[in-house]
């Protein structure tokens, strides 16, 4: 009983804020109800005993990719609304593919035949993340690499993409500053009384 | 009614889809909102992956939902740092600005 309560809860301020992601005058207000919507997910995964994951798209996603979001968001400086001006315009047809889309889910969902009951075995003998780990290692080897090769490949993107030679900025070279001698630093001179130096 | 099965999951995944698809025509111009709704449409997939995985006893989905947040999120990285490089350059993100891809 307790779990039907915590899903429909969990189910009903997910899609809320999920319709507040992309209603929201602020974008700020935007990445935080996605934030909202991805601890409502986690909560999901833990329903369905998928605790691991869940804890990671509590770690991946509010802790990386929306506080990414936050960070672009805050340092663009965008005039938001102009850019919401005419987008009501499109938004007859939005609705209409969006309900033609759900009404079609809907209606193969009632006509799928039901999988098979499994029996249910007691998840495994070990928990969660354990056996994830037991398959993740073995049999997903070469994805699991791949993804690491991903991530890699998405890190120099984006630094590649950010990174900018800025001209006219002044820098300290160590190595010039080094380099001097006392030859072309300094000029000694011998000053007699009250003439003062004249050649510098 | 008082139990919740897989359809439960798989309709709750579905409306989070749509919502998803909805979103990118509201904010036709904005890319930022563009991005988040592609972000709560990949966690419509999620949930539809973890909740198979959890009702046919498979761990696979489980598996392939950590593979679909490691793209998601380099896809994410990746797409705010053209954004940012495109904000530098041109100074504006609107959509319509960034259809014109010339040398």
């Amino acid at each position: 009983m307790i779990g039907v309560i915590a899903f429909y809860a969990f189910a009903v301020v997910l899609i809320l804020s999920s319709l507040m992601v992309i209603t929201a005058k602020n974008p700020v207000h935007s990445v935080l109800f996605l934030i909202l919507a991805f601890f409502n997910a986690a909560g999901l995964f833990v329903l369905l005993g998928a605790e691991f994951v869940a804890m990671i798209l509590v770690i991946v996603y509010v802790g990386a990719v929306a506080v990414l979001f936050l960070f672009v968001v805050m340092m663009l400086d965008i005039d938001f609304v102009k850019l919401r001006k005419g987008a009501k315009q499109f938004a007859p047809l939005g609705a209409f593919v969006g309900i033609a889309l759900l009404a079609e889910l809907v209606m193969l969902y009632q006509v799928w035949p039901k999988p098979p009951a499994l029996p249910t075995p007691d998840i495994l003998d070990v928990d969660n993340t354990k056996a994830l780990g037991n398959v993740l290692y073995t049999q997903y080897v070469f994805p699991f690499q791949v993804s690491g090769l991903i991530l890699l490949v998405a890190m120099i993107g984006a630094i590649v993409l950010t990174l900018r030679s800025r001209t006219g900025v002044l820098r300290q070279r160590v190595g010039t500053q080094v380099e001097r001698t006392q030859a072309e630093s300094m000029d000694i001179q011998k000053v007699s009384v009250g003439t003062g130096v004249s050649n510098v | 009614m008082f139990e919740i099965g897989l359809v439960h999951y798989l309709t709750l995944a579905a409306v989070l889809f749509t919502i998803g698809i909805f979103g990118i025509f509201l904010n036709r111009k904005n890319v930022i909102i563009i991005l988040m709704s592609i972000e709560l449409m990949l966690l419509a997939v999620n949930i539809n992956f973890v909740a198979f995985s959890s009702f046919l006893n498979d761990l696979s989905g489980q598996v392939f939902t950590m593979f679909i947040l490691t793209v998601a999120a380099a896809e994410a990285a990746i797409g705010l740092a053209i954004l940012v490089s495109f904000f530098r350059n041109k100074g504006s993100i609107a959509v319509e600005d960034i259809s014109t891809l010339k040398g």
